[in-house]
C-alpha cells in the first residue's frame, strides 16, 4: 500500500446531517464528547446512591417519605431496608468506576486530545472509535436496567460489591435478595465495557504509534499523550481477563457450569444437587474468581488514575509557566507504574486463603509501586518551584490532584503490608484510601481537565470565579469526607454494612459518620455550580480564542473549536519538546512546539541546546 | 489566591494529621500475642506516612505560597530537571518503602508460614449467611465426623455431624467462640455457602472463610474477657448482622465449659456471656 492510499484511509469528510454530525460521529472530538457527557450522566447516578448510602448510615431507620415513594419495595414506608443499601453499594461502585473513571479520562479527554496534540487529523480507526463509544453506552444502559429489573428484590440492582465475589455472584436467587436477575445484567454490562474499552486500547496505541505528525517523536509528546498510550495498553492487557472471568461467571449462574462454585454447598436450607433451584456443583474455586478480577481490577485503578496524572503534569507546567521537571523521569515513572501495576494484584487477597508466600511477594512488589509514584510527585512539586504560577481553575484543581493523590496514595504503605492488613482488610480505612486516590484525585484531574481544555472544545471560557467556588468547596469537603474514614478503619469498621447499629465498638464513631455524611451532601450539591458553569459556559462564556492559556502545545495551534480535520488540511511540524517555557532569550515566555528552531544563534551566547533530559529528544 | 491555597493546604494537613492523635478513636486495646508487634508496626508506618504525607503538603503549599505569579520575576526558572535529584528521591524512597514491607512481614511470617503449635487448643468454623456455628470436639478432643449430605438447618444439624460417629458423641455446635487465655489457638476455617471473613478487632486478626477449602489458622489470645466477632466479608442481605462474640476463658472456666453436654453447655454459655462484660475502652 503506498503511502497516499494509506492517508487516505484515515480521511473522511465531514458529516453534514445530524446523525452523522452528532450521534454516530466518526470523528474522534465529537465521541470525546459523547463520553464525557456519559460520564457526567453516569456521575450523577453515582453520586446520588453515595448520598443515599450516607444518609442510611448515618441515620438508620429514619423513614424518608421521598424514598417511600420512588422505591416502594427498597424502602417500604421510606426505611431502606438492608438489602437496598447493598444494592446501592453495588452499583454506586460500578456505575463509578466503570462509567466515570474509565470513561471520562480516557475515552473522553484522551479521545479528544490525544489525536490533536500529536498532530494526527483523527483516530487511526473511527468507524472503530464510534463502535467503542456505541457498545459502552448500551453497556451503560444495561447497568441502568439493573435498577429496574431486579425483581421482586426490592434493589436497584445486585448485591456482590463492584468486586462481584464468587460464589455469592454465581450462586443465583438461592443466595439471597440481589442474585437474581439484577445479577445478571451487571455482568452483561461489564461484558459489553469490556468490550468497548478493548476497542478504544487498540485504536489508542495504533493512533499513537502510527499517526504522529512530524517531528512529534515520541520523547516530545506531551505528558498526557504518555499516560493515555499507557493507560490503553493496560486496557488492552487487563481488560479480557475480565471478560473472560465474567463470561466464566454468567456460565456458572446459567449454565449449571462450576467455575468458581465448590462442591457440597449447603445455601439457604438446600444442598447443592438436590433441589433444581440449585443443580449439583464440584470442583470450582471461588479464589479463582479474585486472581482473575483482581488482575483486571488492580491495573484498573491506574487506567482510572493515569490520565489524571498526565493532564496534572500538563497543567503545572503551563501555569507554573515552566517546563516539567525530570520530563524523562515522569515517562519512566508512568512506565513503571503501569509495567508494576500488573504484578500486585494479589495484595487484594492477602486474607483470602491464597498462600502466604505469595502474600509476601505481592506486599514487597506493592510498596515497590509507591516508588515511582513517589517519583512523580517529587517532579511535580519540582514542577512548581521556581515557578511563576497563574492560579487559574485548571490549576487550582491541578495542585489539589497533587495534594490528594499524596494522601490517598500514601496510606498504600500501611495497605500493602501483608500484617498490617490483617486488621485494616475491609475496613473504612481501605474505603478512604482507594476513593481518596483512585476516585476522588482522577476526579480532581478531569476537573483540571475540563477547565483547562473547555476552551479549545467549545470556543469559550468556563466562569472563573464559579470555578474557583467551586474548588474551594470541593477541595475541603473531600478531605472531610475521605480523611475521618481513616479513623473509622483503625476503630475497626467494616465496609459494606448496611448498618453500625449492631455493633457496642463502633458507636464511638457516630459523630465521624454523621460529618462525613454532612461532608458529602455539601459537597454533592456544589456540584451543581460546576454543572450549571458547564452548560452556561458553552452558551455564554467568553470568547476563548485560539490559545488563551499561552500554552505550548499543538491543541493551542488551532481553532476553537478545532475544525473537522483538526489543522484546516495542513498538519502542523513539531521542532521542539512539549513544555518550553520561559525559555531564555525567546520573544514569550512560552515557545509553541510548531515554532521552527533558531537556525542562527547570536555569537558567545553561551545557550546549549541539549537532548540530555528529553525537553529536545531526537529529530527525524 | 496562591497563599489562600497555602494556608488551606496546611490546615487540612494540620486537622488530618491531629485526626490521628485522638485516643478514642484508635484500635481497641489488644489482646492477641502478636498484636503488640503488630501494633508497633503499624505506629512506625503511620509514623513514616503522617512524615511523608505532612513533607509533601507543606512542600506543595510552600510552592504555591512562594512562586505565585508577581512584578517581581519576568520569567520562570527554565530548567528541565535534574539527574542527580531523580536519583536521590528514587533510591531513597525505595528504601525506605520496600524497608517498610519487609518489616511488615515479620506478623506474618509468624502467624502465617507455620502451623499452630501442638497441643493447641482447636476449633472447627463454620460459617454460613448469617451465623456461625462453633464446633468444639469435646472431652475426647476428637472431632466427629461431618458431611454436607447430613446438613440439616431446620433439625438444627448446621454443620452435618454424624451422630453415628462414634467421636461425635461428646461434641458440642455453639454459635459464640469460646478459648483459653494464654494458650495457642487453631481454628479451621470452613463456610458451608458464600466467603466469609472471621474479625474480631481487638485480636487484630481477620481470615476468610472459603468454601470448598479448610482454612487453618492460629494465634494466642491472653486477656479473659468478651469481644464482638463480626463477618467482614459481603456474604449477602443481612451481613451486617452475621455477629457473634469471642470469650477468652480462663482454662478451668473452658476446661469446665467443653465438658459438658450440649444443653448444659448452651445454659453455661449464657451465664459466661453474662458475667464478661465487653471491653469500656473507647465508648
Amino acid at each position: 500500500m503506498s503511502g497516499e492510499t494509506h492517508e487516505a484511509v484515515h480521511r473522511h469528510p465531514a458529516p453534514t446531517g445530524f446523525v452523522w454530525k452528532y450521534i454516530f460521529s466518526l470523528d474522534h472530538k465529537v465521541i470525546g464528547i459523547q463520553y464525557i457527557t456519559l460520564a457526567l450522566a453516569a456521575v450523577l447516578v453515582g453520586m446520588t446512591m453515595s448520598v443515599l448510602m450516607r444518609m442510611n448510615l448515618s441515620w438508620p431507620g429514619t423513614n424518608w417519605p421521598i424514598l417511600g415513594t420512588l422505591f416502594p419495595g427498597g424502602a417500604p414506608g421510606g426505611m431502606m431496608t438492608p438489602e437496598f443499601y447493598l444494592s446501592l453499594v453495588t452499583m454506586h461502585g460500578t456505575i463509578m468506576v466503570f462509567f466515570v473513571l474509565t470513561t471520562a479520562p480516557q475515552g473522553g479527554f484522551g479521545n479528544y486530545f490525544l489525536p490533536i496534540q500529536i498532530g494526527a487529523e483523527d483516530m487511526a480507526f473511527p468507524v472503530l472509535n464510534m463502535l467503542s463509544f456505541w457498545v459502552t453506552f448500551v453497556g451503560f444502559i444495561v447497568i441502568l436496567s439493573a435498577i429496574f429489573f431486579s425483581g421482586a428484590d426490592s434493589t436497584v440492582g445486585p448485591i456482590g460489591g463492584w468486586t462481584g465475589y464468587a460464589p455469592l455472584s454465581a450462586l443465583g436467587q438461592i443466595a439471597g435478595p440481589g442474585q437474581g436477575m439484577g445479577m445478571n445484567l451487571w455482568i452483561i454490562s461489564i461484558a459489553i465495557f469490556c468490550v468497548g474499552s478493548l476497542l478504544g486500547a487498540l485504536n489508542f496505541i495504533t493512533t499513537l504509534l502510527n499517526m504522529r505528525t512530524r517531528g512529534m517523536s515520541l520523547m516530545r509528546m506531551p505528558l498526557t499523550c504518555w499516560a493515555w498510550f499507557t493507560t490503553a495498553v493496560l486496557a488492552l492487557l487487563s481488560f479480557p481477563v475480565l471478560l473472560g472471568g465474567g463470561i466464566l461467571l454468567l456460565l456458572d449462574r446459567l449454565a449449571g457450569t462450576s467455575f468458581f462454585i465448590p462442591g457440597g454447598l449447603y445455601v439457604s436450607g438446600i444442598l447443592s444437587g438436590t433441589n433444581p433451584n440449585f443443580p449439583a456443583h464440584t470442583g470450582g474455586s471461588p479464589i479463582l474468581w479474585q486472581h482473575l478480577f483482581w488482575f483486571f481490577g488492580h491495573p484498573e485503578v491506574y487506567i482510572a488514575i493515569l490520565p489524571g496524572m498526565g493532564a496534572t503534569s500538563h497543567i503545572l507546567a503551563t501555569f507554573a509557566r515552566k517546563p516539567v521537571f525530570g520530563y524523562r523521569a515522569m515517562v519512566f515513572a508512568i512506565f513503571a507504574i503501569g509495567l508494576l501495576g500488573f504484578f500486585v494484584w494479589g495484595h487484594h487477597m492477602f486474607i483470602s486463603g491464597m498462600s502466604p508466600y505469595s502474600a509476601m511477594t505481592f506486599s514487597i512488589l506493592t510498596l515497590s509501586i509507591g516508588v515511582p509514584s513517589a517519583v512523580k510527585t517529587f517532579n511535580w512539586l519540582g514542577t512548581l518551584w521556581g515557578g511563576r504560577i497563574r492560579f487559574t481553575t485548571a490549576m487550582l484543581f491541578a495542585i489539589g490532584f497533587v495534594s490528594l493523590f499524596v494522601a490517598g496514595g500514601i496510606t498504600g504503605l500501611v495497605l500493602g503490608q501483608t500484617s498490617l492488613d490483617l486488621p485494616m482488610h475491609d475496613t473504612y480505612f481501605v474505603t478512604a484510601h482507594f476513593h481518596l486516590v483512585m476516585g476522588v484525585a482522577s476526579i480532581f484531574g478531569m476537573f483540571a481537565a475540563t477547565y483547562f481544555w473547555f476552551p479549545k472544545m467549545f470556543g469559550r471560557l468556563m466562569n472563573e470565579s464559579l470555578g474557583k467556588f467551586h474548588f474551594w468547596i470541593t477541595f475541603i469537603g473531600v478531605y472531610c469526607i475521605f480523611v475521618p474514614m481513616h479513623t473509622m478503619g483503625i476503630v475497626g469498621m467494616p465496609r459494606r454494612f448496611a448498618q453500625f447499629t449492631e455493633y457496642e465498638y463502633l458507636k464511638t464513631l457516630h459523630p465521624l459518620v454523621v460529618l462525613v455524611t454532612v461532608a458529602a451532601i455539601t459537597t454533592v450539591l456544589v456540584q451543581i455550580v460546576f454543572y450549571f458553569n458547564l452548560f452556561w459556559s458553552i452558551f455564554k462564556g467568553k470568547r476563548a480564542g485560539e490559545n488563551p492559556w499561552d500554552a505550548t502545545t499543538l491543541e493551542w495551534t488551532t481553532a476553537s473549536p478545532p475544525p473537522h480535520d483538526n489543522f484546516a488540511g495542513h498538519l502542523p511540524v513539531v521542532y521542539r519538546g512539549p513544555y518550553e517555557f520561559a525559555v531564555p532569550g525567546a520573544a514569550n515566555d512560552f515557545v509553541m512546539q510548531t515554532e521552527p528552531e533558531v537556525t542562527q544563534q547570536p555569537v558567545g551566547s553561551g545557550r546549549e541546546r541539549t537532548s540530555g533530559n528529553g525537553h529536545d529528544g531526537h529529530r527525524r | 489566591m496562591g497563599r489562600a491555597l497555602a494556608v488551606i493546604i496546611w490546615i487540612l494537613t494540620l486537622l488530618s494529621v491531629s485526626l490521628f492523635f485522638i485516643d478514642k478513636w484508635w484500635f481497641p486495646t489488644a489482646i492477641s500475642s502478636h498484636a503488640a508487634a503488630l501494633d508497633r508496626q503499624f505506629l512506625i508506618t503511620i509514623i513514616v506516612v503522617g512524615i511523608a504525607f505532612t513533607a509533601a503538603q507543606v512542600g506543595l503549599g510552600y510552592m504555591v505560597w512562594k512562586y505565585r505569579e508577581d512584578a517581581a520575576r519576568s520569567r520562570a526558572l527554565y530548567t528541565h530537571g535534574s539527574s542527580k535529584l531523580e536519583v536521590i528521591w528514587t533510591v531513597v524512597t525505595a528504601i525506605i518503602f520496600i524497608g517498610l514491607a519487609l518489616m511488615g512481614q515479620s506478623v506474618w511470617a509468624s502467624l502465617r508460614l507455620n502451623d499452630a503449635p501442638p497441643g493447641s487448643y482447636q476449633v472447627e468454623v463454620v460459617a454460613q449467611q448469617f451465623q456461625w456455628n462453633f464446633h468444639y470436639p469435646g472431652t475426647d478432643r476428637v472431632f466427629g465426623r461431618t458431611d454436607p449430605n447430613l446438613i440439616d438447618d431446620s433439625s438444627l444439624n448446621f454443620i452435618g455431624l454424624d451422630d453415628a460417629d462414634p467421636y461425635a458423641k461428646d461434641d458440642v455446635v455453639h454459635s459464640v467462640l469460646a478459648i483459653p487465655a494464654g494458650r495457642p489457638v487453631e481454628l479451621m476455617l470452613r463456610s458451608k455457602d458464600v466467603i466469609h471473613n472471621i474479625w474480631v478487632p481487638q485480636l487484630r486478626f481477620k481470615q476468610d472463610l472459603v468454601p470448598g477449602m479448610v482454612i487453618r489458622v492460629h494465634f494466642t489470645a491472653n486477656t479473659p474477657g468478651k469481644y464482638e466477632l463480626a463477618c467482614a466479608e459481603l456474604c449477602g442481605q443481612l451481613h451486617f448482622k452475621m455477629k457473634s462474640y469471642l470469650l477468652v476463658l480462663p482454662d478451668d472456666e473452658l476446661g469446665a465449659l467443653t465438658a459438658l453436654p450440649q444443653d448444659q453447655f448452651q445454659t453455661r454459655m449464657t451465664e459466661l456471656l453474662a458475667k464478661y462484660q465487653l471491653p469500656t475502652q473507647n465508648y
